[in-house]
């Protein structure tokens, strides 16, 4: 009975852990979706959202919650330029320019982070940091919890914002087919930054989460290499596939963690990556492809 | 983009683009062996870690520039190879053996990956390539019984036929050697039916795959003799540091690779060499200035690892073929001097085939 409680602890904390890969990889499948990019920083987005959030909150003695939305605003904002300013340009050059460019913007964020709130470990105080929810025989901490329904309420947003919103269906169809899009009105190139406005807010969310379970460190950012992963697993270019997968990657490190030697935890997602690229390069829930001449 | 003019058939595969070629080429050796003698031991050292970097820049220009894919793994390739020599030489094995043992190793290890991948195309190859990468590099951690961990691995002196190579001066003198001879074996290979189909992948895989061209073969040929030079590059390095730490083949290192082939130029032997000259020494460029700058500017922690991703984004959006690309230009500009036109060099448009089903 003990094992199966303390199996039960470790699947709901890597589920925790897996929906902040989740949202992460949710970032990186609306931009691909919809420009073909892939972008290397998503990570480093969620590191300066929640430095955004810590200094509004413990600098600057917000409210939890309107820290939290104004951080949310203010990375919604710098996506939506960072792509009208820089990443509009690259559009065209090979895919490799796109990663690379990508990788050289997560340096500068990281060393802006670093200049601007110190290379330390920081944290600031949540509703949700060290209290904890007792089911039974299993204790969840309630930062677990607030991952997950903040995961599920975000999802829950979005899907509404896609298929219910005039703004959400344009960014469907500009991500479907750019020509038709703009043969109907629809501002493509507005959409696109739009949609790394979300993205980038997406990924602000995952730092805001992250903050109560973690201390919040520059070098945070390469977490988002875990959810590429996650994307990989759930079929590039699928959002409930990225989800899926953010939560099989998060329980299968926890699990690795528990049954398997040191250091296997640090390369499972690397392990996982490497044989759903090889076994099922298509990911789990994409529709098939197949390139034309 | 501006053409050079070819006077004969033989020009497109002779070695050297013309005499003043090979002369400047003599000259430039005869100066570079000279140079332990004029410059004091620190210059000497540093220009040995150029000449290391230079020669893993130029086994990955053969991936990345020439065949088009991309490889952000590249730094497990170097820890293989340092790891292999510095341990064989522990064992006793003479270093003319190692060295070369090295390289073979690392190329084995490209062709291990080369076989999964080479189905993958884009940024599915840089995401299997860096997943790579991170797995070798905690194996070179975690494998406390070869690679002695974190206490790190002290690396012997090599010596060559019994003349010990030591100091900065050996180093040095060590890597111009194998960095000609890396260039000399990737400009042949690009000369040859190999490198022609390497080429041809890189600017079109299906109409190379319609020319006849086995994708996989080439692809995996190139994946092993740019991990190889990459070995023997590692080789070095184990000499150049002298004191293997295992957490030193990192992504981050990986990422210098990839920026010394950008910032130098994708698709030139020279970008390489450029690339590789840039990434050592901003580094000891920024300690040389650095209390002179003003208000505190050069103190400020951070300051390297900004300055290059500032260089990789100004590079890939103003200038995508890079400092030797620009360095081209230049020359084409006082070639031609007044009659130069700024539409003869103008950016040929690029665009990249969507990978969507249309």
């Amino acid at each position: 009975m003990e094992d199966a409680a303390r199996l039960l602890q470790l699947v709901i904390n890597g589920a925790a852990g897996g929906c902040i890969y989740g949202v992460i990889a949710l970032g990186f499948v609306l931009i691909y979706k919809a420009t073909e990019m892939i972008n290397f920083a998503q990570g480093d987005l969620m590191m300066l959202g929640g430095f955004v959030a810590f200094s509004m909150i413990a600098s600057m003695g917000m409210n939890y919650w309107a820290g939290a939305a104004v951080a949310i605003a203010v990375m919604a904002v710098f996506g939506f330029l960072l792509d009208s300013v820089v990443l509009r340009r690259v559009i065209g050059q090979p895919q490799f320019a796109v990663i690379m460019l990508t990788l050289g913007l997560g340096f500068i964020f990281r060393a802006f982070a670093g200049i601007t709130f110190g290379y330390g470990s920081v944290t600031f105080v949540t509703p949700f940091t060290n209290k904890v929810e007792k089911f039974g025989d299993v204790t969840i901490g309630q930062d677990s919890l607030s991952i997950v329904i903040g995961t599920v309420i975000l999802c829950a947003v979005l899907y509404l914002f896609f298929s219910k919103t005039r703004l959400g269906i344009a960014m469907q169809a500009a991500s479907q087919n750019q020509l038709a899009a703009y043969c109907m009105g629809i501002p493509v190139r507005t959409i696109f930054s739009l949609i790394w406005g979300i993205s980038a807010a997406a990924s602000a969310v995952a730092g805001i989460l992250l903050a109560p379970s973690t201390v919040l460190d520059v070098n945070m950012g390469f977490l988002g290499f875990k959810a590429f992963a996650a994307a990989v697993l759930g079929g590039f270019g699928s959002i409930p596939g990225a989800l899926v997968g953010g939560v099989v990657i998060g329980v299968v490190e926890q699990l690795a963690g528990y049954y398997m030697p040191a250091g296997f935890q640090d390369v499972t997602w690397n392990i996982v990556l490497l044989l759903v690229l090889i076994v099922r390069p298509q990911g789990l829930f994409a529709e098939t492809q197949r390139k034309k001449v | 983009m501006h053409q050079s003019l070819k006077t004969t058939y033989t020009q497109d595969i002779s070695l050297f683009a013309n005499r003043n070629a090979v002369i400047s080429y003599v000259v430039l050796i005869v100066a570079l062996l000279l140079v332990p003698a004029v410059l004091g031991e620190f210059y000497v050292g540093e220009l040995g870690g150029v000449f290391i970097f230079a020669i893993a820049g130029v086994g990955l220009m053969l991936l990345t520039g020439y065949t088009g894919l991309v490889n952000l793994g590249q730094a497990a390739f170097l820890g293989i190879g340092a790891y292999t020599n510095a341990v064989l030489m522990t064992k006793g094995v003479p270093f003319v053996i190692t060295l070369p043992l090295a390289g073979l190793v690392s190329a084995l290890f490209g062709v291990l990956l080369a076989l999964p991948t080479m189905r993958m195309t884009g940024f599915y190859l840089a995401i299997a390539t860096l997943a790579f990468g991170s797995i070798i590099g905690t194996v070179f951690q975690k494998w406390t019984s070869v690679t002695g961990g974190f206490d790190g691995f002290a690396v012997p002196t090599p010596s060559i036929f019994g003349l010990p190579i030591a100091g900065a001066n050996g180093v040095y003198y060590l890597s111009l050697a194998v960095l000609i001879f890396s260039i000399w074996l990737v400009i042949n290979i690009l000369r040859s039916p190999v490198g022609r189909a390497m080429v041809a992948i890189r600017d079109s895989e299906i109409s190379a795959q319609s020319m006849g061209i086995n994708l996989t073969l080439y692809k995996t040929i190139s994946f092993a003799i740019s991990s190889g030079i990459t070995g023997l590059a590692g080789a070095l390095f184990a000499h150049y540091v002298r004191f293997l730490a295992p957490d030193s083949f990192d992504i981050l290192l990986s990422i210098q690779f990839v920026t010394v082939i950008f910032v130098g130029g994708l698709g030139s032997l020279h970008g390489a060499i450029l690339g590789a000259l840039f990434v050592r020494l901003l580094p000891q460029a920024i300690a040389i200035v650095r209390d002179d700058l003003p208000f505190g500017i050069g103190r400020m922690p951070g300051l390297e690892p900004s300055l290059f991703g500032l260089v990789l984004v100004l590079v890939i959006l103003f200038e995508p073929l890079g400092m030797y690309g620009r360095w081209v230009k230049i020359k084409a500009y006082f070639k031609d001097f007044p009659l130069h036109r700024r539409s003869s060099m103008r950016r040929q448009k690029a665009y990249a085939r969507s990978e969507r089903l249309r």
